[in-house]
Formats: structure tokens, sequence, C-alpha cells
């Protein structure tokens, strides 16, 4: 039922889907997402500004209140606008670096580790690309991710761990799923999700946390108010109230829904580059029988880039609610039973 | 009278503009269709001149151990002649395919002597090697693998309508695939995204 429901939304992109579609795809959506997040930071950004003139005009009163609240909520929504702006700029154009360095990860060079070179490396030119940069982060867990806003500034970074369990046909398999991921632009949208996302959830938590501070200081102050002014003041509050515990609910229920599509894709991209679905699968293999997935510089923002969720404690688990909206990843045993059938 | 002759002639006009920009489109994409075949070669020619230049260091490294295999070394040596002097167009990748299979066989002859050498194949200069030479090999491979698919794409953007009309309007040739005799070449398995 549920691999049913997988395979539907899967074969929603047609059989004869091929890399250039997703790319399209993913440029359309990560445009979306940029107009969706200025937008967002916008409509934060009038209620905050309208809920602060509310509260500096509440004890003058009268008929100025309104004028003087909807010009403070135009100012916020501009100033929000713009803060917005700036962040998705900084987002697409730093996000990359910001990412690798969160995640603990060190660039290195070609004599650190010719192996890993060369497998980037054939998997680039299958794909034809540029070879990436490649890093590694020192941690015990088994993960890897791709990331950047296009493949000219693409990084694959792979966990130490992983890279001393794998043999040269599994590595491949990983490196073409992670410049599958560089292929179909998903890096790019992944790293808007994640650095916008993380960043408006970071302001609503801030917000809620000096809403919290705030009605305890003013809000005796101002419930005495029989005027419009009050009632502007409650709406906006449900509204920054809402907005605070929404937005931060709904940017991670796209980001998961995406990713986990994305997936089965990349699996199948991978095979593309490599001819080989078994390597991959019996990297996957080990993956899934990892003791300790946790990768501990990883969080919610980030967990949609790793090729299995760094974040599921005991994957086994969650192949009860692999369907839900929370689940980032497909389970892996699915990808691999994929992945052995292309092999037939 | 002279407004139907006004709206036959604008109607004419339009329909102009709208198959000039058809055909300025698919002239385009024809165009970076065939830039993108070119690419790919010349990534294979680099990786076959990769090849070239590590070869003699892997001789002259397995030598160090085993002086005596004088023929072994002689056939390598005349095999990446011969394959260096093949022109890397891809007018006579034929030619060129027999060359390099050739010399891929002179090598596997020079690894399975390398066998037989316990101390060699501990050297870490000649594990180092091996590794930059088999990661060239594979490079070979999927660089051939992706001029292949640009090809491809070349190929079915030249000879589907409409765009046929334009390829055969300004001359676009047709572009032969990299075939390789033997047992190297990968299969390609059926990849479904479904």
């Amino acid at each position: 039922m549920r691999d049913e429901a997988m395979r539907e939304r899967v074969a929603a992109y047609g059989t004869r889907v091929n890399y250039i579609d997703l790319q399209k795809k993913n440029r359309r959506n990560s445009a979306i997402l940029i107009v969706f997040m200025i937008l967002l930071a916008g409509v934060l950004g009038a209620a905050i500004g309208g809920l602060i003139g509310a509260n500096n005009s509440g004890d003058g009163g009268g008929r100025g209140a309104g004028a003087t609240l909807a010009v403070s909520a135009v100012v916020g929504f501009v100033a929000a606008l713009a803060v917005g702006g700036l962040g998705a700029t900084w987002s697409y154009f730093s996000g990359a670096n910001a990412i690798l360095s969160m995640s603990g990860a060190r660039q290195i060079e070609k004599r650190d580790d010719p192996e890993l070179f060369n497998v980037v490396e054939e998997v680039a030119i299958a794909a034809g690309l540029p070879m990436p940069r490649v890093y590694l982060i020192q941690e015990t867990a088994l993960n890897a991710f791709a990331t950047g806003r296009d493949p000219a500034h693409a990084a694959v970074a792979i966990t130490t761990g992983l890279r001393e369990r794998l043999t040269r046909d599994e590595l491949q398999g990983v490196m073409a799923h992670e410049m599958a991921h560089v292929r179909h632009l998903d890096i790019r949208f992944a790293l808007l999700m994640a650095t916008m996302v993380g960043l408006i959830v970071f302001a609503c938590d801030a917000l809620l946390r000096s809403m919290r501070w705030g009605t305890f200081s003013g809000g005796g102050r101002r419930s005495g108010g029989k005027d419009g002014g009050g009632a502007a003041v409650a709406i906006m509050l449900v509204v920054v109230v809402l907005l605070s515990i929404l937005a931060p609910i709904l940017a991670r229920m796209i980001q998961m829904a995406y990713s986990r599509q994305r997936e089965y894709l990349a699996d199948a991209g991978a095979v593309e580059l490599t001819r080989n679905p078994l390597g991959l699968a019996s990297a996957l293999q080990k993956l899934a029988e990892d003791r300790e997935p946790l990768i501990e510089r990883a969080n919610r923002g980030t967990a949609h880039l790793f090729i299995v969720n760094p974040l599921e404690k005991v994957r086994k688990r969650a192949r009860g609610h692999a369907g839900s909206v929370w689940s980032s990843h497909p389970p892996v045993e699915e990808r691999i039973a994929r992945l052995v059938a292309m092999s037939r | 009278m002279g407004g139907a002759v006004l709206l036959v002639v604008g109607a004419a006009v339009g329909l102009l503009v709208l198959v000039a920009i058809i055909v300025v489109v698919l002239y385009n994409g024809l165009v970076s269709k065939r830039v993108d075949t070119d690419n790919a070669w010349s990534q294979i020619g680099v990786q076959l001149e990769r090849r070239h230049d590590l070869i003699p260091n892997v001789v002259e490294t397995v030598k160090g151990y085993a002086a005596h295999e004088k023929g072994t070394f002689d056939a390598v040596i005349q095999a990446r002649a011969k394959a260096m002097s093949v022109p890397s167009n891809a007018g006579n990748a034929g030619e060129l395919s027999r060359a390099e299979g050739e010399l891929t066989q002179a090598m596997g002859r020079l690894f399975a002597l390398a066998e037989a050498y316990p101390e060699l194949k501990a050297n870490t200069n000649f594990l180092s090697l091996q590794e930059e030479l088999s990661g060239t090999e594979n490079k070979i491979g999927f660089a051939r693998q992706h001029f292949n698919d640009t090809v491809g794409r070349y190929e079915e953007a030249r000879q589907s309508f409409p765009g046929n009309i334009v390829a055969g309007m300004f001359g676009f040739k047709k572009r032969e695939f990299y075939e390789v005799e033997g047992k190297n070449v990968r299969e390609a398995p059926k990849v479904s995204f479904g």
C-alpha cells in the first residue's frame, strides 16, 4: 500500500523522465521557493510591524491608531522583504559553505585520498560535469551528501566512517548518487531549503521568545483599551502566533516530502552513470545495517541532504511510518530492492 | 478589400516570423548538442593521454623487480607507441579503440607478471600507480559512455521532426557512436525512473 503510493508518486514524473526535465523542475522550484520565502518573511515582518505599531499607539488611542498600525505594518513588510532578500542571496551564494562548515566537513586534496578523488572524477566525467570539491567529515557514522548552488560550485562530502567501510565499487555507487543530485540540480533546491528554512525557523523561534517576553511586560497595560486598537492587537497576536507555529512546520513538510522522491531519482541517476546498480545497492545495505546512524553535527535543517537520514536512531523503526510526511528519506530496504530489480 | 489584403499579408508575415523563430531555436539546439559531443570527445582524448603518460612509469617500476621480463615490457612499449600514433579524432574511433584494446591486453600481461613478485605488490609507489592507471581506465570508459550519451541526444535531435529539416538545411552531419569491441564494454542496464 505504502510502496504503491510511493511508486505512483515517482511514476508521476513519467517513465521517460530525464535529468534535463529534473533540472528544469528544480530551477523552477528553487525560484518559487525563494519568492515564497521572501513573501513569508514579508508577512511576518508586517505582523511584527503591526504589533509594534499597536503597542506604541495603544495608550494614545483614538482614530490615529489605525493609521499608525497600517504604517508600521507596511514598514515592517518592506523591511522584512529587504531582510528576506538578503537572506535568500546569502543562502544562494554562501549557503553551501555554511552547510559544509556546520557539518564539520574539511576539504581535501587529491594527495590526501587518491582513490576517492579518482572515483569522484570518474562519475563527474560520466555525467559530463566539472569535478566538484571533495570534503571529509570526521565521523564514525556512515553518511554522505552533496551541496552547492550549481554543478560548477558543487561539493561532495563523505564521513570517514563510510569512506573506510566501502569497496571501490560501492564508493563509486555512493558518489554517483551524489553526482546525480548535482546533475539533477537537487543540490540547489536542497541548499535553499536547508539555509532558508533554517533562517525562517530561527526568526520564528526568536519571535516567539520575544513575544512571550513582550506580553508579560506590556500586556497588562494594554488590556483595558476599549478602542479598535485592542481588537487589532488581538488579531495581530493571533497572526503572529499562527505564523510562528505554522511556518516551520509547513517548511519542514515541504522539505521532507520533496527529498524522498529525489532519493529514488538520484539512485536511478546513479545507475545511469555507473551502469552498475549492485555497487550502490551493496553500499546502501552497509548503511542500513549500520549501528550508529547518528551524525552529531547534522540537524533537522540539514537532514534531507544526506544519502540516508542521519537522525533516525533506529532506522528499522522508521518502516512503520516511512510514508508519513515527517520522514525525509524512503526506507533503505525499498531503495535496495529497486536497485536489485534494475540489475535483472 | 484593402483590409482583407492587409490581413492576409499580416498573417503571412506573422507566420514567417513564427517559422523563423522555430528554425532559430532548433538550429541553436543542434549546435549546442554538437558542441556537447565535441567536448565529450575531447575528454576521452585527455584521459587517453593521461593513460599513455602513466604507462612508462608503471613499466619502470616493474622493471626494478623483474628486469629480465624484457618481452613483456617491449610489447607494452610498442602497443603504447602504436596507440599514440593513431590520431584521436572521432572519425577513426574504430582504429583508436583497436589500438587501445591491444594496449590494454599488453598491460594485462604486465600486471599478471607483477602477481609473481610479492615485494613489487607491496611497493606503495606501484600500488598508487596501479590505482592511477585503473582510475584512468575507468575514466576513459566513462568519458566514452558520456560521449555516446551526447551523440545519442544529438542524433535524436538531428533525426526527429522537425529538427531533421533544419539539420538538412544547415548540413548537420551524422555523428558515430564510439563502439568498443571486447569485454571491457559496459552493458547498459535498463534504467527506469518509474
